[in-house]
C-alpha cells in the first residue's frame, strides 16, 4: 500500500538515510558480513475512564536507532537514543565489540537466507490518526460509551480503556534494502461490573484493529454503539446465570472467543525457534517438533490454518518485515496436517529453504527483531454455514462468546480457557447463559475434535496489541480470523469447584 | 554534576502550568542469552526518557498533561513541557488529583548517570564457556538469560523536590535440560551488580536438580501435600500483592473485599502461620526506591500527583492479619486510612528458621515444586489463578526426594493458600519465574500445602 504522503511527516524529516549510511559505512568498515539498521518512531497513548473519571491518561514517545551486524559469524546488536551520523557509527562499533563477546560463545556461524533487495513505503489502511483527534472529541467518544452502559440496570461500575499506536519504521541493510513504514492501531474496551451478590464482569468483545480513530468514532469494523446498549443485558443475565455443571460438553465457539485459543495452541507452537528449543527456558518449545512437519495431526480434516503479513487491518500486517523480507502468506496447516513453521532469514537459512517467509519483528529500536508471529488465521468452510447452523447440531452443549482467562504450558499441550459469556445450548437451541466455566485440553486432542467450521459470513478478524516474547521481553500486535468452529466433547470445568476445598 | 538536572531546572522554569513534576529515567543495559550450549543474543542499550507532568488548577481542581518521550537534549526536554502544558489544558478534572508532595532535596541529585555494560558478564561468560563444554559431554542442554540494568532517576517538582535514585535490576537464570528434554532443571539469581552470580556454583546447583530427573515417574492429577519453594511462592504472592488495591476492595471487586459494601478484609486474619507480607525501600535490605515515581496513574494504586512522596516501609500483612491495602494520597483522604505505596520488592516471613532441607526431610510423601509458569487469574473474587508447574516436579518419600514427576495444571488462590499452609521455611532472597520481567527483588520462604490441586496433568516438560 504504497501511501508516502500518509507517513508521518515528523519522522521522515529526521535524517534517516544519513544516519543509516554512517552505521552501515562503519560496520562494513569493521568487516561485517551483514549489517541492519533501523530508525523506529513509535507513540503510545493510553487513557482510561472509571465511572465516568478520567484515572490514567498517558502519552509515550519511543525514538531511537538500532544496529545489528554479522562479524565474523556472530551476532551482535547495539542501540542508542541520539541520532546523529557519529552516534550512529559509534553504535555499529558496539555491536561489532558485542558480536566479538558473542562469537567464543557461538558454536556456529550465523548465516541468512537471501532475500531480493526491496525499496518503497508501506502505510496501514487508516482514515484519521487518532492521535490527531481533540482530546474533548476522543474523551467524549469514551465518555458516550461509558454513559449508555453506566444507564443499565445492574451495573455498578464501568471501565473504558482505549489504547492508540502510531509506530513509524525505517529500514536498510547491507545488501540495499531500505523502506519505510507507518502502521496506526487502536484498541478501544469496555467493561461493565455488577457487586450486588458477589463480583461479577462483561467485557466488549472487539478486537484492537489496525485501523484509525474511525474504528471507534464510526463503527467502521465493529459496532461499538450497539455492544454498549447489550453490554448491561448480558451481565444481568451472567449474574443470574446458574453454575454450570463440570463435564464434557460439546462446543460452539466464537471467533470472539477462539482466536485466543488458536493464539495460544497453533501460532505460538509453530514459531520455529520454539520447535528448535532456542525459546525453551523462557516462552518455551513445542510440541510440534520438525520431524512431525507433513505428518503430524494438529486437528480434524477441517482445520486449515494460514500465517500472513498482508490481511487488510491486520496488526501484524506490513510491507516488509524487520528483516527486509517481503510480506508473504503461507500455510501453516492444511486438512488437519502440520505443513508450515513461521520463520526468519537465520532458521530458513538453517532448515535449508531458499527464503524466510518474513516472522522478524521488533518491538522497538533498542530491541532485537525476534522471529514473531504474522496474522494467524484459522479459515472458514467454503460453505455457508451459519453460526445458527452449527448451535443446531448440537444436543448438548455451550455456546462461547468473548476471550477471559488463558493459560497454556510450555509445549503448548495442556490449556485452560474461560470467556466472556457462556449460553447452554439444549437440542439445538441456546437457552441461558451458565457461569464459573472453563474449557481445558490438550491441543491436538481439542483441534481433533473440530467437527465444523463456518462460513465466511462467521469469520472475525480478532486480535491483540501485547503478544510477549524473548528476553528482553518484547510485546507485538498480531491478528487472528476465524470462522466459528463446533467442537465435541471438550473438557469443561467448574471454576468454583476448582477454588473450593471441601 | 550531571548536565539532565541543568535541563530540568530550564524545564521547571519554562512550564506555564501551575504545578510541574519532570522525572528523567536514564537506563543503562546490558544482556546475554543462551540456548543449546551456546550463546544466542546479546546486546546493549542506553536509553533515557522524560515524563513531564503539567497540572493546572482551576478553583481547586488539578487538571493533569501527562507527556513522555525520549530526550537527547535540553530542547527535547523543553518539548515535552510545552506539550504537556498544551495537554493540561485540555484534560478533564483528574480524579486523583492532590497537591504536590512537601519536598525533599537528596543530596547526590546532581550526581551523573550510573552505567554498565556488556563486560559486567566477562566472569560469568567465562563460567558459561566451562558450563558449555561440560553440558555437552554430558549430554546435556544449558539455555538462560542474564541481564543488568541501572535506571538513574531524577524527579524535580515545581514545589521544591529535587530528588535521584538509582535503580538496579539483575537476573540471571538457567536452565539444563537432558537430550530429550523432558529431565528439566531451573535455578535463578537476583543480583543488583553480578559480582555475586557464582556462574561455576550455579551450574553445579542446576546439575545436582537435574540429576534428580534420571528416575522418572508419572502421577494423575489430584490433591498433593506439596512443598512451594521460595520462588514458586513469590509468583503467587506478588499476585496477591498486585490485587491489594484498597478502593477496589471497599467496591467488591476483589478478594480482600469485605462481607458488606464499602468493608475490607482489613484486621481479618488470612492464616494460621505467623506471616508477614512487606514491601518498601530497605525491607530485608532489598533495592526499593524511597520515594514515589510514577509516570502514569493506575486507578486506586498510584497516582502521577504522588510523585516524590516518601515511601516508608508497609506491613500489609502481619502476624497473619490483613493490616493495610493499597491507596494513593488521594484514595487515602477518601477512605480514612494511611497513603500506602505497592513498591517494586516484597518480603514474605513466616519467622521459620527451617531450612527447605529439613522441610524435605519431614515430607513422609509429597511433591516439592521449582517453578509455576503462566500463571493467570481465572476469578476475581476468590482470586482463583490457575498456571502450570514448570522445570522440576519431584516427589519426596520419607524425607529424600525419589524421582521427578510429570507437570501439572494448578488451579489455586493464592490468599487460599495463606489459609491452608501448615509450614514455612526461612524466608530467603529469591527470584520468581513468571515474573521476573518486571519483579525482581523477593525474599521469600518456601511453603508446606498440605492439599494443592493439581487440577490436570500437563504432557509438557
Amino acid at each position: 500500500m504504497p501511501h508516502s504522503d500518509r507517513l508521518d511527516p515528523r519522522f521522515t524529516a529526521l535524517p534517516l538515510d544519513a544516519l543509516v549510511d554512517a552505521a552501515l559505512a562503519r560496520a562494513a568498515a569493521l568487516g561485517a558480513s551483514h549489517a541492519d539498521v533501523r530508525v523506529e518512531r513509535v507513540r503510545t497513548g493510553q487513557r482510561l475512564l472509571r465511572d465516568g473519571r478520567l484515572e490514567t491518561s498517558s502519552d509515550v514517545t519511543d525514538l531511537g536507532l538500532g544496529v545489528r551486524v554479522v562479524h565474523e559469524g556472530a551476532w551482535g546488536f547495539a542501540a542508542g537514543i541520539t541520532l546523529t551520523t557519529d552516534a550512529a557509527a559509534a553504535l555499529a562499533d558496539q555491536a561489532v565489540a558485542a558480536a566479538r563477546v558473542s562469537r567464543v560463545l557461538s558454536d556456529r556461524p550465523v548465516e541468512l537466507a537471501p532475500e531480493p533487495v526491496h525499496e518503497g513505503d508501506w502505510v496501514s489502511p487508516f482514515r484519521l490518526n487518532p492521535f490527531d483527534v481533540p482530546e474533548v472529541d476522543r474523551l467524549g467518544r469514551l465518555l458516550e460509551l461509558s454513559e449508555v452502559v453506566a444507564r443499565g440496570e445492574g451495573v455498578d461500575h464501568v471501565t473504558v480503556t482505549l489504547e492508540m499506536v502510531d509506530e513509524s519504521k525505517f529500514y536498510a541493510d547491507s545488501a540495499g534494502s531500505r523502506t519505510r513504514q507507518r502502521r496506526v492501531r487502536l484498541f478501544p474496551s469496555i467493561e461493565a461490573v455488577n457487586v450486588a451478590d458477589g463480583y461479577s464482569s462483561m467485557r466488549s468483545c472487539n478486537p484492537p484493529s489496525a485501523r484509525g480513530w474511525e474504528y471507534l468514532a464510526g463503527n467502521d469494523g465493529w459496532d461499538f454503539d450497539a455492544e454498549a446498549g447489550r453490554l448491561p443485558e448480558w451481565l444481568a443475565e451472567n449474574v443470574a446465570a446458574p453454575s454450570v455443571r463440570a463435564g464434557r460438553y460439546d462446543l460452539v465457539v466464537s471467533p470472539t472467543n477462539l482466536w485466543l485459543t488458536i493464539h495460544e495452541s497453533v501460532a505460538h507452537a509453530t514459531e520455529l525457534d520454539r520447535a528448535l528449543g532456542f525459546e525453551a527456558a523462557y516462552a518455551g518449545t513445542s510440541f510440534a517438533t520438525v520431524d512431525g512437519l507433513g505428518s503430524l495431526r494438529y486437528g480434524s480434516d477441517v482445520m486449515t490454518v494460514t500465517g500472513d503479513r498482508i490481511t487488510e487491518h491486520g496488526l501484524a500486517s506490513c510491507g516488509w518485515d524487520d528483516e527486509g523480507v517481503e510480506a508473504q502468506t503461507f500455510d501453516i496447516v492444511r486438512d488437519g496436517t502440520l505443513v508450515g513453521y513461521q520463520l526468519n532469514r537465520q532458521m530458513a537459512h538453517d532448515r535449508g529453504l531458499a527464503r524466510s517467509n518474513g516472522c522478524a519483528y521488533a518491538d522497538s529500536p533498542g530491541h532485537i527483531p525476534l522471529q514473531r508471529m504474522p496474522n494467524v488465521s484459522l479459515q472458514p468452510a467454503a460453505d455457508d454455514t451459519s453460526v445458527a447452523d452449527l448451535i443446531g447440531q448440537v444436543e448438548h452443549g455451550l455456546f462461547v462468546e468473548g476471550d477471559k482467562s488463558w493459560s497454556i504450558d510450555m509445549q503448548r499441550y495442556n490449556f485452560q480457557f474461560t470467556g466472556q459469556r457462556f449460553f447452554a445450548i439444549e437440542n439445538g437451541r441456546l437457552t441461558h447463559q451458565v457461569r464459573d466455566v472453563a474449557y481445558q485440553a490438550t491441543t491436538t486432542d481439542f483441534w481433533g475434535s473440530m467437527a465444523a467450521v463456518g462460513g465466511r459470513g462467521t469469520f472475525v478478524l480478532m486480535g491483540a496489541l501485547n503478544c510477549g516474547k524473548g528476553q528482553p521481553a518484547q510485546s507485538a500486535p498480531v491478528s487472528h480470523g476465524a470462522p466459528a468452529a463446533l467442537f465435541r466433547q471438550v473438557n469443561v470445568l467448574n471454576t468454583e469447584a476448582e477454588g473450593s476445598n471441601l | 554534576m550531571s548536565e539532565i538536572t541543568v535541563w530540568i531546572e530550564a524545564a521547571l522554569a519554562a512550564t506555564v502550568s501551575d504545578d510541574c513534576v519532570v522525572i528523567v529515567n536514564d537506563v543503562s543495559e546490558a544482556n546475554l542469552r543462551w540456548a543449546l550450549n551456546a550463546l544466542t543474543t546479546n546486546g546493549q542499550m542506553h536509553h533515557r526518557t522524560a515524563t513531564v507532568i503539567a497540572v493546572v488548577r482551576p478553583a481547586g481542581a488539578g487538571h493533569a498533561g501527562v507527556v513522555s518521550g525520549v530526550v537527547g537534549s535540553a530542547g527535547d526536554l523543553l518539548a515535552l513541557v510545552a506539550e504537556a502544558d498544551a495537554a493540561a489544558l485540555v484534560a478533564p478534572p483528574a480524579d486523583d488529583a492532590s497537591p504536590l508532595p512537601e519536598p525533599v532535596r537528596d543530596a547526590d541529585y546532581l550526581a551523573d548517570a550510573v552505567s554498565t555494560s556488556i563486560e559486567v558478564f566477562a566472569p560469568l561468560a567465562q563460567a558459561l564457556g566451562r558450563s558449555f563444554a561440560d553440558a555437552r559431554a554430558r549430554g546435556h542442554e544449558l539455555f538462560g538469560f542474564a541481564e543488568h540494568r541501572y535506571t538513574t532517576v531524577w524527579l524535580a517538582t515545581s514545589a521544591g523536590a529535587r530528588r535521584r535514585y538509582v535503580e538496579p535490576m539483575g537476573r540471571f537464570e538457567l536452565n539444563a535440560k537432558h537430550a530429550d528434554r523432558i529431565g528439566s532443571a531451573w535455578v535463578g539469581r537476583a543480583t543488583t551488580d553480578f559480582a555475586d552470580v557464582d556462574g561455576d556454583a550455579l551450574y553445579a546447583e542446576v546439575s545436582e536438580r537435574l540429576s534428580w530427573c534420571e528416575t522418572r515417574l508419572e502421577l494423575p492429577a489430584g490433591r498433593y501435600e506439596t512443598i512451594l519453594p521460595p520462588s514458586a511462592v513469590a509468583d503467587l504472592m506478588i499476585y496477591a500483592y498486585w490485587t491489594m488495591n484498597g478502593r477496589d476492595a471497599e467496591e467488591g471487586r476483589n478478594v480482600f473485599a469485605g462481607s458488606a459494601r464499602g468493608a475490607t478484609r482489613v484486621g481479618e486474619r488470612l492464616g494460621a502461620l505467623p506471616l508477614r507480607l512487606s514491601s518498601g525501600p530497605g525491607a530485608a535490605g532489598l533495592p526499593g526506591s524511597p520515594f514515589v515515581v510514577a509516570t502514569a496513574s493506575e486507578p486506586g494504586l498510584v497516582s502521577v500527583f504522588d510523585n516524590g512522596a516518601p515511601i516508608e516501609p508497609t506491613h500489609w500483612v502481619d502476624d497473619g492479619v490483613l493490616r493495610r491495602l493499597v491507596y494513593p494520597r488521594s484514595g487515602a483522604r477518601a477512605s480514612g486510612v494511611p497513603f500506602a505505596f505497592p513498591s517494586q520488592n516484597l518480603v514474605v516471613d513466616a519467622g521459620s528458621s527451617t531450612s527447605l532441607a529439613e522441610l524435605i526431610a519431614t515430607t513422609k510423601r509429597g511433591l516439592l515444586l521449582t517453578t509455576l509458569w503462566y500463571i493467570r487469574e481465572v476469578d476475581a473474587e476468590t482470586l482463583l489463578l490457575t498456571g502450570l508447574t514448570r522445570d522440576g516436579v519431584y516427589l519426596v518419600e520419607d524425607g529424600t526426594v525419589v524421582g521427578m514427576v510429570n507437570n501439572f495444571r494448578f488451579n489455586e488462590s493464592p490468599v487460599d493458600l495463606l489459609k491452608r499452609a501448615t509450614a514455612a521455611s526461612v524466608a530467603e532472597p529469591c527470584l520468581c519465574r513468571e515474573w521476573n520481567d518486571e519483579f525482581t527483588y523477593t525474599v521469600t520462604p518456601a511453603l508446606r500445602i498440605p492439599d494443592f490441586n493439581m487440577s490436570t496433568v500437563s504432557k509438557a516438560y
